[in-house]
């Protein structure tokens, strides 16, 4: 358990005078994800360890390298869990999770990663720690730059600490599962999302509805009688192959797509589709033209990223309308002024 | 600053762009203007606009652009922090009849509405098909929905359900030059930086909102509050941790003291125990069930840490009269002081009886007298600090002890503002809970935006010369803050 920040302050000083791009590194259990880049190592591994916890503020403050495992394991000893379960990738690090601000099934009942972040502390491309937010659920002063820094990339800036809010573990779980087809499975999500039922996942992996519900006992029973199904056995391992895309349904060689849609949309793109997030995260196994997905799925209103399986010539993330990337440029610059911090992993010109 | 075209010529181009009696300019008009919640900061500002759509938006954000006059744009005129305070050579937009419902979206819970739609209205709108939108600031039935995006609103209900910002999902706004930008998008996420969360609680210093869609929620099964006394304020503040500790996240859990309880039963008679030193509102909500065994086990916890007396409201009727003091906390306080000032600090809440040991010395020291509501599982502070704005000095010696309050707040680990925002109030507190370089960083996010600072100048961050002066008067510790830097 240390404090690198003023090392890795110096080294990003040092790159913001000799101009050299700096490629930030954690445990590389997304390396996978984003464009490939080139550039100088900056290790982040070494700065580890929880700063604060303390559980019945419902907060936990990390350096960016700790371990998630690490994380997930002193909450539970509490009872309490990333409300918005992260996915590990092998051993994911607290920093590359906020980084690329994902976040597992629980995530359209609960919140995504940046929903849960409090504070952090940052260093710039100037080489400058700085420190925003704080450890409390309330804070409106100043600009949002701890949730703007979730699912950055590291673009903005290297993340040194970050305070989260965290939640009670519900003890009670259990998952149905319904033999239907997928057209039927997006109705039913529909339906239960305007009614008030204690789910807490819902998916469909392309043969069958999985629904997880959460709460008391009586609750839980009342709400099986309402949904109906099979109760599933394993769903525990169920929900975390899922999460880990552990799922059989990953396990191709087809590149995989991300699409992030509003929930009720119908699209029909060619390959097969995982449903997640009841509707609004469809993972997509397709040859299929890039410029093709992203035009079916912008015209319903999303946007979709080439999760795995990235080629040289396709930027992995769903281009931006010019009057956007522009603003978005302008604001790497105010962070980034001499655009070293991972350049080109979001996007080619940020 | 002065400004490059005389206010004649301004009136005429903005009168081209506008139509008749949508632009006001004559000091009896302008005066409604003048402030907003926090009326003791007054400014009359050059004009006032007064849109019908986006179109004219634009066109007047556009025409102010070329000739470098401010821009300000203003809701319903509910904020507490100065944030819509005009300024004498800006022109300020008020965004009032911008306030259509455009499309309430069952399927995928969201509704897009116009920046002048007040908070309470879009609840209502959807009321009959069992949804509603959550955030509910104190304001809500006259706050809009725009105002509620640039400060980032809360409510009584944000621990369990989030702040403004965890209940939109997309925004449009008018860049300074006058360009329509759509951040976010009807999914999720969208691609890129999050500017939903950065524009979220920007004060109006990066763009003004012209359409929001909002998330929606089916309404909980069952909702019920219990009102718990204690005689002790730091026994009701371990009780709030007790449940929290549990595993319970109350859909709200407010908490009064001694003077704010008074204060609300002479005001409101909703039957508060007179004489308790605190007093707990817990609202839990959730599927019958659920409900049912969480105000068991809410009710153990707290008999167990001594409440004095513990009351469930057994029907709809008994659970608005348990609300009712609590909602009237700030008029009724009005009643007893010919004015109050209302802070909005946020502490880790085991802080909560050291803050409170400190805001009473300091009560006494300054010589006013203070009543505290307190959103008590946030850890959000409301001390209302009583005082007479007629009595010479006195609103500066509040605003002083007011400053105090906040100061304590940054010391205890928290910020100076948890749901008001900094507008012009709190903009010399901006310069404690940050360094130098960090507000530097903020002023280059608002370049990024706004180069020429033309969008609600002079709100939220300071300029690093405003903290010196500042800071002239507040040596801590015996060292001077900013010495690099000129003092005048």
């Amino acid at each position: 358990m240390s404090d690198l920040g003023q090392l890795l302050s110096d080294q990003i000083r040092a790159a913001f005078t000799d101009l050299q791009p700096l490629v930030i590194r954690g445990n590389n259990s997304k390396a996978f994800y984003g464009n490939t880049i080139t550039g100088q190592d900056l290790d982040v591994t070494g700065h580890t360890g929880i700063i604060s916890y303390e559980p019945s503020e419902l907060v936990l403050t990390a350096r960016a390298g700790t371990k998630l495992s690490e994380i997930k394991e002193v909450l539970a000893q509490h009872g309490q869990m990333l409300a918005f379960e992260p996915p590990s990738f092998g051993d994911a690090t607290l920093g590359g999770t906020i980084a690329c601000n994902l976040s597992g099934p629980r995530r359209p009942y609960a919140g995504a990663a940046r929903d849960f972040v409090l504070g952090c502390r940052i260093i710039n491309g100037k080489g400058e720690i700085l420190k925003f937010g704080a450890e409390v659920m309330k804070n409106v002063a100043g600009y949002d730059v701890s949730r703007l820094m979730t699912g950055a990339m590291g673009t903005l800036g290297v993340l040194l600490d970050i305070s989260l809010k965290v939640l009670p573990i519900q003890q009670q779980r259990s998952s149905l599962r319904i033999e239907i087809d997928a057209k039927q499975a997006l109705n039913l999500f529909s339906d239960w999302r305007q009614k008030p039922l204690p789910i807490t996942a819902a998916c469909h992996d392309g043969n069958a509805l999985t629904v997880r519900l959460a709460g008391s006992t009586s609750a839980l029973s009342a709400a099986k009688n309402k949904i109906g199904g099979e109760q599933l056995a394993y769903s525990t391992d169920f929900w975390q192959q899922v999460r880990e895309h552990e799922h059989d349904f990953f396990k191709d060689e087809r590149p995989l797509w991300r699409l992030s849609i509003p929930s009720a949309s119908n699209i029909n793109i060619e390959g097969d589709q995982f449903i997640d997030w009841g509707g609004a995260q469809r993972w997509l196994l397709s040859k299929q033209d890039a410029k093709d997905i992203r035009s079916i799925v912008e015209n319903a209103g999303g946007h979709a990223s080439l999760f795995r399986g990235n080629k040289s010539d396709i930027e992995c993330f769903h281009p931006l309308q010019k009057n956007m990337l522009t603003i978005q440029q302008l604001l790497k610059k105010a962070f980034d002024p001499q655009q070293i911090l991972n350049p080109g992993k979001m996007y080619n010109t940020l | 600053m002065k400004n490059a075209i005389d206010k004649q010529k301004l009136i005429r181009e903005l009168s081209a762009i506008l139509p008749n009696n949508s632009l006001l300019h004559k000091k009896e008009d302008l005066s409604p203007y003048e402030c907003d919640g926090l009326s003791a900061y007054r400014q009359l500002p050059m004009l006032v606009a007064l849109p019908r759509d986006t179109t004219e938006v634009q066109a007047i954000i556009s025409c102010c652009n070329q000739h470098h006059i401010p821009v300000i744009a203003r809701g319903a005129g509910t904020g507490l922090s100065g944030g819509a305070l005009p300024s004498e050579n800006a022109v300020l937009i008020s965004l009032a009849k911008l306030n259509s419902i455009i499309d309430i979206d069952k399927n995928n819970l969201q509704a897009t509405v116009q920046p002048g739609v007040r908070n309470l209205a879009i609840s209502e709108a959807v009321a009959d098909l069992g949804l509603y939108y959550a955030p509910d600031p104190s304001s809500q039935i006259a706050c809009t929905i725009g105002g509620n995006v640039a400060e980032n609103s809360g409510g009584v209900h944000c621990l369990k359900y989030g702040l403004t910002v965890h209940n939109i999902s997309r925004i449009k706004i008018i860049t300074i030059e006058g360009q329509q930008l759509t951040i976010g998008s009807q999914a999720m996420d969208a691609a890129g930086y999050d500017l939903l969360a950065l524009f979220t609680g920007s004060e109006g210093m990066l763009g003004v909102i012209v359409e929001i869609t909002v998330k929606l929620l089916p309404m909980p099964e069952s909702t019920r509050v219990m009102l718990a006394a204690f005689d002790d304020v730091e026994v009701a503040g371990t009780a709030v941790s007790d449940i929290i500790a549990d595993g319970i996240i109350p859909a709200g859990l407010e908490m009064m003291d001694n003077p704010a309880i008074r204060a609300a039963e002479d005001f409101v008679k909703a039957g508060y125990p007179t004489d308790a030193a605190a007093i707990l509102l817990c609202e839990l909500d959730g599927t019958i069930e659920e409900v049912t065994e969480q105000t068991q086990r809410v009710h153990e916890l707290l008999s167990n840490r001594g409440a004095t007396e513990i009351r469930i409201a057994e029907s709809e009727e008994q659970r608005q009269q348990f609300w009712k003091g609590r909602k009237a906390a700030f008029p009724a306080v009005g009643r007893i002081a010919p004015d109050y000032y209302c802070m909005d600090g946020t502490i880790p809440r085991k802080k909560l009886p050291w803050i409170l040991k400190n805001i009473t010395e300091l009560s006494d020291q300054y010589q006013l007298p203070v009543a505290n509501v307190f959103h008590a599982g946030d850890g959000n502070l409301h001390p209302l600090i009583l005082y007479d704005a007629n009595i010479p000095g006195e609103l500066e010696r509040t605003e002083e002890f007011g400053g105090r309050i906040l100061e304590l707040c940054v010391e205890a680990g928290g910020t100076i503002t948890g749901e008001h925002g900094v507008g012009m109030e709190k903009i010399n507190q901006m310069c404690i809970q940050f360094e130098d370089a960090e507000l530097e960083q903020f002023h280059a996010v608002k370049k990024a935006f706004d180069p020429h600072g033309l969008l609600n100048p002079g709100k939220a961050v300071p300029t690093l010369h405003r903290c010196a002066e500042f800071g002239a008067m507040h040596v801590h510790q015996g060292k001077l803050s900013h010495p690099e830097l000129e003092r005048f």
